[in-house]
């Protein structure tokens, strides 16, 4: 299988891994901080930034769309602060307020504007094209060596692997605001951490990791690894550092077991055709995160009472 | 495009789309108080789970239909099937809040991910098995009412008038437990079982709503009227009322606008109509609204000024602050070359009164003056009786002879 695994496997699974890995990072300190729906928010109005960039720039070129995208997410936020402070409405249904108004004039303004030449839909943007993003030129594994056939790999690769390196990056140099200001909030402001600007540069994080990782893989993967593998890590442990770690093994188990699920599990059960790899991913980030909360050594809250 | 939305709005663009504008005001009424319910009991993105969750259960209904032979898209089956999974899905996010420690978003986070990625792979096997025949499930996430089947719409507006009587049945002990579970409880209201009513409700409206609107922007039917609703009321069964009121309002106009034009998705300009009534009351709503707020702001301002002004013709100095002249000038309270006029001399010792009764208020009546929250230049007959006031008078009556 060395030949076909390397020309259509191996750059959507690393892609996949990188995804996920980016999205869990942040993920584990919004789990943490309560605001786990933030990136939910995000990948919804992901929609209206980039069709609008498409009906300002004329085309689907990709930094447009990241701008667009990015644009998009800091309106939403800016917002549901605004909505949150000017109508005192609690952040969960200040939120639910923005993302889908803003989810549906992106569905409105993508009705509206003539899209038939191009490749852009609401599919598109819920469900990514992992599939397709075939390393086209290498022949078996002798072309990871071969830099005429490296420098045909996808672009999203490169962006993806440059998201998640920026993203690891910023979570170790700020590691020690980002603990101390998610586990006692009032402590770090007291030892002189701007707890403001590191709750804002975490959303800002997280945005960028959904918006660098939806263009490659959809909305749903998106989501569902900014949650879910956190959320299983925080049942494996009580230390931040060992859940962070959990949640980056998760990751990585969801990406490569629900993409070879999605692309192999039909064929096992005599099926003709793959299914989703973003619906499978999500779908094994779950079943990991059922595991762990049936069985996870850290699974019930302290004190809490076990029913016996 | 206006004379086809008149028509659309006065049931006069056929059967079919008067049926379809019926069904989407009942519906906006039932998701606008359900949505209330759950609003108010702080609980308002749980509905989000459950409008994902139904995707995995479309699927599964049309492969379960199919394989039994039958067509597959017949909407009651689907319907049905997205209910199940729906209230699966709701399980699961309890379930993950009472047995593990994940806080309530992260359980509804993981739940909407989950089953909606499930519910995608669904459909990619759905295509597989019906290859070159379109199964039309894509509908279900952003909802078509283009082509809508007449016994389908029959069905939407059935549903939406039946999730209206259950919403009129229950409100009484559901606005209860939604203000204040603790109070219900002990009332006799079983709340656990008031919680299931209000979430069975939330599913209903959500799985008649799926075609309408789709499974995404449902969520915003839920949310956005119950929140337009609290910027007008403080009281819940006055919230509940209103957030139906709005949602009616924006389900009805919404599918009449909808069918009055092409390349008008139903559900986008419903939840776009819902969110522009929200930021009208937003701006013009009575006391929570923006507007409302400027002007207590602005009122709050002027009695400030006003009252060092006359602290200062009291004092018998000079008043500077343009903005303080430039109030008093206009209120006649002092004349054109700055000296106070009789009726603002007159205020001035009023005021100068008032204060001296406050510094001593302030002295006896520690707690009661905090509480009343002591702003410098609210008259104190407000806070005391007139007994008190009295005795303060006399008190600074002992003062001024000692000194």
């Amino acid at each position: 299988m060395g030949s076909e695994f390397v020309q259509l496997s191996l750059t959507p699974m690393l892609i996949g891994i990188l995804a996920a890995i980016a999205c869990a990072l942040p993920g584990n300190f919004l789990v943490l901080r309560r605001q786990a729906l933030i990136g939910d928010a995000i990948s919804h109005v992901v929609l209206p930034g980039i069709v609008a960039a498409f009906l300002i720039t004329g085309s689907v070129s990709t930094w447009p769309m990241l701008l667009g995208a990015a644009g998009a997410a800091v309106v939403a936020v800016v917002l549901i602060e605004a909505i949150k402070r000017l109508g005192r409405i609690e952040p969960g249904a200040a939120m639910g307020v923005v993302f889908t108004s803003l989810f549906a004039a992106g569905v409105l303004l993508l009705e509206q504007s003539d899209t038939s030449s191009v490749h852009l839909d609401v599919e598109h943007a819920l469900y990514g094209n992992l599939e397709s993003l075939i390393w086209f030129a290498a022949e078996d594994w002798s072309s990871l060596v071969d830099s005429a056939a490296l420098r045909e790999l996808p672009p999203e690769l490169f962006r993806m692997a440059g998201a998640a390196f920026v993203i690891a990056l910023l979570t170790l140099i700020f590691w020690r605001p980002l603990k101390l200001s998610t586990f006692d909030e009032a402590f770090a402001r007291a030892v002189g951490i701007p707890t403001v600007a590191v709750s804002l540069g975490l959303v800002i994080v997280s945005a960028v990791a959904a918006v660098a990782a939806f263009d490659a893989v959809g909305s749903i993967i998106v989501i569902a690894m900014f949650i879910c593998p956190p959320a299983a890590a925080r049942l494996m442990t009580n230390r931040l550092e060992r859940q962070v770690f959990w949640s980056i093994v998760f990751a990585t188990l969801s990406a490569v077991l629900g993409y070879v699920l999605a692309g192999y599990g039909p064929l096992w059960l005599g099926g003709e055709h793959a299914v989703s790899a973003a619906g499978m991913i999500a779908t094994v980030s779950g079943l990991i995160l059922a595991l762990a909360a049936l069985l996870g050594p850290h699974r019930s809250r302290i004190g809490a009472p076990t029913g016996r | 495009m206006l004379e086809a939305f008149l028509d659309a709005l006065l049931l006069q663009a056929g059967y079919n789309a008067a049926l379809v504008a019926l069904g989407a005001g009942l519906l906006g009424v039932a998701a606008g108080s359900s949505g209330a319910f759950l609003f108010l009991r702080k609980r308002a993105l749980v509905s989000d789970a459950i409008a994902h969750a139904t995707l995995p259960g479309v699927g599964l209904a049309y492969i379960v239909m199919v394989m039994l032979g039958g067509e597959g898209r017949s909407l009651p089956g689907l319907l049905l099937g997205s209910a199940l999974s729906a209230g699966a899905g709701l399980l699961a996010v309890q379930w993950l809040v009472a047995r593990t420690r994940l806080a309530e978003d992260a359980a509804i986070g993981a739940v909407l991910s989950v089953f909606f990625g499930f519910g995608i792979v669904l459909l990619t096997v759905i295509q597989n098995m019906s290859r070159g025949y379109q199964a039309g499930l894509e509908g279900f996430l952003l909802g078509s009412t283009a082509g809508m089947l007449f016994q389908d719409a029959l069905l939407i507006a059935a549903g939406g008038a039946l999730a209206v009587a259950f919403t009129f049945l229950f409100r009484r002990p559901m606005t209860i437990t939604a203000f204040d579970p603790e109070f219900a409880a002990t009332a006799g209201i079983d709340i656990r079982r008031m919680d299931l009513a209000m979430m069975g409700l939330v599913m209903g409206v959500t799985v008649i709503g799926l075609k309408l609107v789709g499974l995404i922007l449902i969520v915003a039917m839920l949310i956005i009227p119950p929140v337009t609703a609290r910027l007008w009321s403080e009281r819940t069964e006055h919230v509940v009322l209103t957030a139906g009121l709005f949602g009616g309002l924006s389900g009805y106009l919404g599918a009449a606008l909808s069918a009055s034009a092409p390349n008008l998705p139903t559900g986008p300009i419903i939840v776009l109509i819902a969110f522009s009534l929200f930021v009208l009351s937003l701006l013009a709503a009575p006391r929570r609204g923006l507007l409302a707020g400027a002007r207590l702001r602005q009122r709050y301002r002027k009695s400030l000024h006003r009252h060092q002004g006359l602290l200062a013709i009291a004092r018998n100095d000079a008043v500077r602050n343009p903005a303080t002249l430039k109030l008093l000038r206009r209120e006649g309270l002092i004349g054109r070359d700055g000296t106070a006029t009789e009726k603002g001399r007159d205020l001035a010792a009023t005021a100068a009164r008032n204060e001296k009764r406050w510094a001593l208020a302030r002295q006896l009546y520690t707690d009661d003056v905090q509480a009343g929250g002591y702003d410098g230049s609210r008259p104190i007959e407000e806070l005391l009786t007139r007994d008190a006031i009295a005795q303060i008078d006399e008190r600074l009556g002992e003062a001024s002879r000692d000194s």
